[in-house]
């Protein structure tokens, strides 16, 4: 597959390493999360059958990580983001 | 002055120089290098400071510039790997730090790679083996990350196609060289 | 020996001749030929056994869908089993040899499979090998995997080496016939970046196989010059000998280039092939097509091979396979090859075709309406029998038949991704469909487009449109336009014995035999029958047993299904697909600053990940390698002993949030960890689970040098990315791997200060007080170079570990060694350094293995809860905090000689031994030379509360039972006072 990267332009997805859901940056708070939100957090990811908010380390090249918008049936990706600016918005 | 005697990233006293046709690879141990990235809410700052050091713009992403003194190339959002001559700027680190101050965080990197330069006509029937670089927009200035035999390498473009530079991590220096050699006799 | 059927003309260069064998006997050919065609050019038309009934074979095609001439290429070593005599170009001396046969082609023993052909149809095994169930594993299989594949490995090592590589372009155009040669003249032209591939080692595709002309010159001079002037383009690349083998995503290929498979050996330092991997912003699929053979019984006689690619032996390499053949055909395509072969001097038989209208000739017999009911010839073809339009039978003498029954056009690669072939009704075949690979056009007689004139048109519009060129489309040379409309002919009616998949022996009648065991889908009848199963994918075979499918289910061709493709396109070495990544090769190396110093000391190296550490540094008389580290570990205790720990992973964390972020990473709490000090740290996963542990050192206030474990060192590196990244966006933290930078060495033992002293420069005060437990500073050393001292200990003695740049850690280890000769100074390897932490019961990997917590391992009271840190919450969840959770432990045999193996499990002195009642498991055993007997660390249920009781350790698969007492973790030292010294 190859990744366009925000700032690289496409990169081959060898070059990443897939980190899972985008999820994961929804790390609940601490202060109000009760435990079934962490039980959540933890273990519980959506499989859906389409598009697919995921996560992709560059790892082999400038280690941003990438927020990819794939199509689970087709890889067709849509949409590319970094990670860091999404998540500091 | 201390008294310990280098040796090269190859593991001996001397530079490794290897010839295939018109094609040679050199190992430069002669690299000093520091890797600048700039603190959360001074970019803007660090950037300005690099481009007095540097005497030109900090490079953009997938690229490299080079100044009088310092040469630097792209690494990340905010990052960049700055080099110079070993003999002079062995303390590198600490005159970069000197310049940009707490506006940028500087680590020295010079010893935790190795430096090929790749030169000849025809570098890049050699690199195209390597590495997966789309060598018709790998102009003079372009610096990329790229993987060569599984390690993640810095692929920089000084005279294009002719000349690389390739920056690998120091431990596999030996399989690097390897790699690039052997490719060597195959491409050429 | 003669080529008796070599005939006039061709692209073969007759100056210059090349001998090979053929089953050991000697033949000639010429450049330009493949094995097959200076086979047929020698009169040799037997060139395999089939698989299953050991059928005579001699080539079906002239190209890579070859079912039945595959022979083992070359002896010794370079062997290649499995390789189609159509593809394969001639060489001198070049060796092959038949495969499937014994003991000789002509004579077959395993031939009496073909008698037995009544119980050997589709799904035999089946039905055959079911019962009784004991019998499987010791008789059915071992005779079916004797009996079973085609050719044989030569059991050595490949001496060939392999390449990969990688290649952009604005248009890759496969296949080089008149539609792919005129897209790339087209593309070349207007400046666009073009790779034209085709698997061939001479471009033209069809133009050399034909003799109708484009514009004023020969097909086959048209595609020379127009390859001539490819050349001289520079943004153009062309691949001859380079299949194209898979279409992936986003406009990625896979190719495979036979550099060196046309030389007897690769030249020196040549690779045999290269993978490409092509990233192409457009792709223009030109494969063609491939000739359709009709079903007929016996029609898989030597001799018997399809029609264009009789015409293409003929045109291209002047061979024949008799100077008598006949043609049997539905189409006008097979009257083509009767007037090449007529005008070659070949007598041709009969032009049998299906057709009452067919068209007659001045020059042949045509025999309208009729068709071929039975051949004769035991290892080649003498004659066909032929129902006549009137009824009547007649019979054919002839040693060759070209069979054509259309064409299909070759879209496989349009299937690698998602496309699914739409039937078309005007060419009775399947033509791209669906969702083609992102950016593929297809063009020529692979989109249906049969005829030159169409091909050649085709092949230029659709470059046009791929690279957006505005303006008008240049003129198209003329060239013949025969209009494509195919009726489809497929099978002999009554016929049974007739062959599909000649590869695999599959026949009309195991189709029929499918259908009536309900085996109707296609993916079943393909699994029931072997149907297209074979190394050549059923490229000739799989829409004909579809289509008799189809007639016998009453459905129509795409009602049943449609056959698809996946890569490779044609057989692939596993080699070229591991490239340059065997052996030694097989990862790379990384070696530590000390390597070459402890090469030279003779230390036996052990990997650790990519690394190679030194494991134990034997002296002479030591035969045992727990002489070797049983004295490392005394010495070291006694005295002084230096271990390069350069692996550790080192993530140098700055930033002026730093110390928040590693109060989120870390279990327990850094923020008010002062410059100037280290503290050990444990990492845990979200879920709770203990990730890594390691130090971290505080240089300053907003720099931290972080260590991992040398496993763990990539994935804690990513680990902190995720966190600064997605969970901490805005805090001011910059984090550089420094692992390489740094040559870093364990100085322990009693005497380490005091060598350490003879280093380091006096100006730094590394005395008890003036460099504590726990300390870290930037340093200098042997007068005035940058260094780094920690002082933390992995062993329990007083230690430190002191860092210089990578390229003086050669030289530093050998100044320790040269200034520690007062003290013994010994060099300990990996294995003294783990037997030092089991003694001190430190946790390592074995500890810290993907199941255990903080609370498992002794360290439920660092993780704080004072603060927020990844995996605190969940470390709380009551069923990580029974009252008789695991609990890290110490082990002592309570008979000093007996052995304590990690692995085994504990259960309770007395009682049942089993699963319901475990109370934990050994992790780490060593031998400790310190206490003068085994110790083990392990997990024990409430471990805590139990230092004293008796237990068992056992291990049921090597026979173990071993008492042991439960004791503390730290061996050696428990108070600590050693470190502290």
């Amino acid at each position: 597959m190859i990744i366009n990267h925000p700032l690289l332009g496409p990169r081959d997805s060898a070059e990443f390493v897939y980190l899972g859901a985008a999820a994961l940056m929804d790390r609940p708070d601490p202060e109000t999360a009760s435990a079934e939100d962490w039980h959540d957090y933890a273990y519980l990811r959506d499989n859906p059958a389409g598009p697919h908010r995921e996560l992709w380390f560059h790892e082999g090249g400038d280690r941003s990580i990438l927020i990819v918008t794939r199509d689970t049936t087709t890889h067709e990706i849509t949409g590319v983001e970094l990670a860091r600016e999404v998540a500091s918005k | 002055m201390h008294d310990l005697t280098p040796i090269t990233a190859l593991g001996g006293s001397a530079a490794r120089v290897d010839s295939v046709g018109d094609v040679t690879l050199t190992e430069v141990p002669d690299v000093a290098l520091a890797s600048v990235a700039a603190r959360r809410g001074h970019e803007g700052v660090c950037a300005q400071t690099l481009e007095s050091v540097l005497g030109t713009a900090a490079p953009s992403p997938g690229h490299a510039a080079e100044g009088a003194e310092y040469a630097a190339f792209w690494t990340g959002p905010d990052q960049w790997m700055l080099s110079a001559d070993f003999n002079g700027y062995e303390d590198i680190a600490a005159r970069i730090k000197s310049e940009v101050g707490d506006t940028a965080s500087v680590t020295e990197q010079t010893d935790a790679w190795v430096c090929f330069d790749l030169v000849g006509p025809h570098i890049n029937a050699v690199l195209e083996l390597l590495c997966n670089v789309d060598l018709a927009g790998f102009q003079t200035g372009r610096a990329t990350r790229t993987s060569i035999h599984h390690l993640g390498c810095y692929v920089i473009s000084t005279d294009a196609g002719q000349s690389v530079r390739i920056l690998g991590p120091r431990a596999s220096a030996g399989s690097l060289h390897h790699a690039i050699i052997t490719v060597m006799a195959s491409a050429l | 020996m003669t080529q008796k059927n070599r005939l006039n003309g061709g692209q073969i260069d007759r100056d210059t001749t090349l001998n090979f064998t053929f089953d050991g006997k000697q033949y000639a050919g010429h450049p330009g030929d493949t094995l097959a065609s200076a086979l047929l050019a020698n009169n040799v038309r037997l060139m395999g056994r089939s698989f299953k009934y050991h059928r005579p074979r001699g080539p079906l095609s002239a190209g890579s869908e070859e079912p039945n001439a595959i022979v083992e290429l070359r002896s010794g070593a370079r062997q290649e089993p499995n390789t189609r005599a159509t593809t394969a170009e001639l060489f001198d001396g070049l060796s092959a040899t038949s495969q499937n046969r014994w003991p000789s082609l002509a004579f077959d023993a395993m031939a009496i499979n073909d008698r037995l052909s009544n119980f050997l149809t589709a799904g035999f095994y089946y039905k055959t090998f079911m019962w009784p169930a004991a019998f499987w594993e010791k008789i059915y299989e071992p005779i079916i995997r004797k009996a079973a594949g085609l050719g044989s490995l030569s059991m050595r090592a490949d001496p060939d080496t392999y390449d990969k590589g990688f290649r952009h372009c604005d248009l890759l155009i496969i296949g080089a016939g008149p539609a792919g040669l005129n897209a790339a003249l087209t593309a070349g032209r207007a400046g666009a970046q073009v790779i034209l591939a085709d698997e061939d080692f001479r471009m033209g595709g069809r133009l050399n196989a034909e003799t109708y002309p484009i514009a004023d010159m020969s097909g086959a001079d048209w595609a020379a010059q127009t390859v001539a002037e490819l050349a001289t383009l520079s943004n153009v690349r062309l691949m001859p000998r380079t299949t194209v083998i898979g279409a992936f995503d986003h406009g990625i290929y896979g190719a495979v280039e036979r550099v060196s498979d046309h030389l007897a050996t690769p030249a020196a330092g040549k690779p045999r092939q290269i993978l490409w991997r092509i990233y192409a912003k457009q792709t223009l699929l030109c494969a063609g097509a491939t000739e359709r053979p009709i079903a007929f019984d016996n029609n898989d006689r030597p001799g018997i091979m399809l029609a264009a690619s009789m015409r293409a032996y003929a045109n291209r390499w002047a061979a024949t396979p008799s100077h008598r053949v006949a043609i049997f055909t539905n189409n006008d395509d097979g009257h083509r090859t009767a007037h090449d072969l007529q005008g070659k001097g070949v007598k041709i038989a009969a032009v049998i075709d299906t057709r009452q209208d067919a068209p007659r000739s001045y020059d042949y017999e045509v025999l309208q309406g009729a068709q071929v009911v039975d051949t004769k010839g035991r290892l080649g073809l003498t004659f066909v029998e032929v129902n006549q339009v009137d009824g009547s039978t007649r019979t054919v003498e002839c040693g060759a038949l070209g069979v054509s029954g259309g064409w299909n056009p070759n879209v496989h690669l349009t299937c690698h991704q998602r496309g699914r072939p739409t039937w078309d009704e005007n060419l009775a075949a399947f033509v791209p469909g669906g969702t083609l690979p992102s950016g593929m056009n297809v063009a020529g007689a692979a989109n249906g487009d049969f005829s030159t004139h169409g091909a050649l048109k085709s092949g230029a519009n659709a470059a046009r449109k791929a690279l957006g060129l505005k303006g008008r489309a240049p003129a198209v040379p003329e060239a013949e336009d025969a209009p494509g409309t195919q009726t489809p002919f497929w099978y002999v009616e009554g016929c049974s014995r007739a062959w599909l998949d000649q590869q695999n022996d599959v026949t009309v009648k195991d189709v029929k035999l499918s259908h009536q065991e309900g085996f109707r889908s296609v993916e079943h009848l393909k699994r029931y029958t072997t149907l297209g199963m074979a190394t050549d994918q059923g490229k000739t075979s799989n829409i004909g047993g579809l289509a008799i499918m189809a007639e016998l289910a009453g459905k129509s061709i795409p009602e049943v299904g449609t056959t698809i493709f996946r890569p490779p396109y044609t057989p692939t070495a596993i080699g070229v697909l591991a490239g340059r990544m065997r052996g030694k090769e097989f990862h790379p190396t990384r070696l530590t600053p000390s390597h070459v110093w402890a090469k030279e000391r003779g230390a036996v190296f052990v990997e650790v990940g990519n690394w190679l550490r030194a494991q134990w540094f034997p002296l002479p008389g030591e035969t045992h390698w727990r002489q070797s580290v049983d004295r490392e570990v005394t010495a070291t205790r006694a005295s002084v002993g230096v271990c390069d720990c350069t692996t550790l992973g080192k993530i140098d964390v700055q930033g002026s949030d730093a110390a928040t972020f590693l109060n989120t990473v870390y279990c327990n709490g850094f923020a008010k960890l002062a410059v100037g000090k280290t503290r050990y740290g444990l990492m845990l996963r979200e879920d709770g689970i203990a990730m890594d542990d390691g130090t971290a050192a505080r240089l300053a206030e907003d720099q931290f040098v972080v260590t991992t474990t040398t496993a763990n060192a990539g994935r804690v590196y990513q680990h902190m990315e995720f966190v600064r990244q997605c969970l901490m966006p805005e805090a001011d933290v910059q984090l550089i791997s420094t692992t390489e930078a740094w040559a870093q060495y364990a100085v322990a033992g009693p005497n380490s200060r005091r060598l350490l002293q003879k280093i380091v420069d006096p100006d730094h005060d590394i005395s008890n007080e003036g460099f504590p437990f726990m300390a870290c500073a930037n340093i200098t050393v042997c007068g005035g170079l940058r260094a780094r001292l920690f002082r933390i200990s992995f062993s329990g003695e007083l230690a430190f570990e002191i860092a210089v740049p990578s390229r003086y850690g050669d030289a530093l280890m050998r100044r320790l060694m040269a200034e520690g000769e007062e003290f013994d100074v010994t060099p300990y390897g990996t294995e003294a350094l783990g037997v030092m932490r089991i003694e001190k019961g430190h946790a390592a990997g074995n500890e810290l293995n993907g199941t255990t917590t903080a609370l498992n391992l002794g360290m439920g009271r660092m993780v704080s809860k004072a603060k927020d840190s990844i995996g605190s919450q969940l470390s709380e969840r009551p069923g990580l905090n029974e009252a008789d959770a695991l609990m890290q432990v110490g082990l002592r045999p309570l008979s000093a000689e007996d052995k304590v193996t990690a692995g085994g499990h504990l259960m309770k002195a007395s009682g049942p031994v089993d699963a319901a009642h475990d109370q934990g498991y050994v992790t780490s055993a060593a031998y400790s030379p310190t206490l003068g007997h085994m110790i083990g660390l392990g997990f024990l249920k409430d471990g805590g509360n139990r230092m004293g009781e008796t237990l068992r350790l056992v291990s049921p698969v090597t026979d173990l039972t071993v008492e042991v007492e439960v004791v503390s973790a730290h061996f050696v030292d428990p108070e600590g006072e050693r470190v502290r010294a």
